[in-house]
């Protein structure tokens, strides 16, 4: 199942919402267009919204993983510059 | 010459505390001005007011302090900014909407053209008792559609596409239902908690998702002297031409039915629920 490798990765478990996404936003910035970024996030609002919003900015979600914890780790491929 | 209070009310102009004073209420339709319409309102609120507008609750714009004798004046400079009177009184009242698909990302209809299309089909129409309609274009339910004698909810019915979808379940989290399930790779959703809201399309990385794009009708709401909820009767409705059938079956069982200054819910109350469910379920079925 993991035909992709991670790039870089980004915990975003230690903000809230608005900020959960705009750190993945300024993670994924850092990146190179087709480079893979992992988002672990928390369950319950962020692991709802997030995904929602990297879809809109126009990446590519590949995988939601559950980490089992209460986190979980989106696999997102950038698109775009 | 006495003044006819009925007609003005009627042409949107609300009698103020002070005498010979009108706060005249403008015609908007889904909480949308031109900037052409503003800059007039501007000018007139300015030249024949006391130079400010309110903002009313549901959506419109008042002029206050125009004068008696400058009503027709008033229309006539307002017409040229394509700016006319709203309503008050016992008939169809402002048309309100959320900004809908056309412009917010959570949108599941396009709320502006359905609020242009009741306005034109029902603008001022005459009836017992005031008639609200409000449109909201998601669950989030921003304009608060059952407070309203007809509340249309937007919402997307939708069905799992297994070809197109990845396994990556980002759909089960995003369902606030708890109506979809993942496993074995494959998507199951459990209807009877599905409520329309499309997030799990709208988050889906591959759009693995077929879509509905319908209406979710509640009637009878009141948010004054009494409070209701609108109820739904149809859990979804799928396209507009059954939509607008249920608005007109909606509106002529109030005019035949209601009492003069009747709200919907209470004639809904008073000839019986099941009536007015049995008329409403008929035309849908029709």
């Amino acid at each position: 199942m993991a035909d992709f490798v991670i790039d870089d990765t980004v915990d975003i478990t230690d903000v809230v919402c608005p900020t959960t996404f705009v750190k993945a936003k300024v993670a994924l910035e850092e990146l190179d267009e087709g480079q893979i970024l992992s988002i672990k996030m928390n369950d319950g609002e962020p692991v709802q919204n997030v995904p929602r919003s990297i879809k809109e900015e126009g990446h590519k979600i590949l995988k939601l993983i559950d980490n089992e914890d209460g986190t979980y780790d989106l696999i997102v491929e950038k698109v775009g510059d | 010459m006495a003044v006819d209070y009925a007609t003005l009310k009627k042409g949107g102009f609300m009698r103020q505390k002070q005498k010979n004073n009108f706060s005249l209420r403008l015609r908007v339709v889904g909480g949308n001005l031109t900037a052409k319409q503003l800059a007039k309102i501007a000018e007139v609120s300015e030249n024949y007011g006391d130079g400010y507008v309110h903002l009313t609750s549901r959506q419109s714009v008042e002029i206050p302090f125009v004068k008696l004798d400058d009503i027709e004046a008033v229309k006539d400079a307002l017409a040229e900014g394509d700016v006319e009177p709203g309503v008050c009184g016992p008939r169809v009242r402002t048309i309100t909407a959320c900004q809908g698909q056309a412009i917010c990302p959570s949108g599941c209809i396009d709320t502006y053209a359905l609020a242009k299309e009741l306005d034109d089909r029902y603008f001022a129409k005459e009836l017992p008792h005031k008639f609200k309609f409000g449109i909201t274009g998601c669950q989030n339910n921003c304009l608060k559609a059952e407070e309203n004698d007809v509340g249309i909810k937007g919402g997307i019915k939708v069905s799992w596409k297994e070809d197109a979808c990845i396994g990556c379940g980002v759909c089960v989290k995003a369902c606030r239902q708890g109506a979809i399930t993942l496993e074995d790779g494959k998507i199951s959703v459990d209807n009877s908690k599905c409520n329309y809201c499309g997030r799990c399309y709208k988050a889906c990385p591959t759009d693995a998702w077929d879509t509905i794009h319908g209406y979710i009708v509640s009637f009878g709401g009141l948010f004054g002297n009494s409070i209701n909820k609108g109820e739904t009767i149809i859990p979804f409705i799928e396209n507009k031409e059954k939509l607008m059938e249920i608005c007109d079956a909606a509106l002529n069982f109030f005019a035949e039915n209601a009492k003069p200054s009747e709200r919907f819910k209470f004639t809904i109350d008073r000839v019986g629920r099941e009536k007015f469910e049995q008329r409403i379920l008929e035309v849908y079925n029709g």
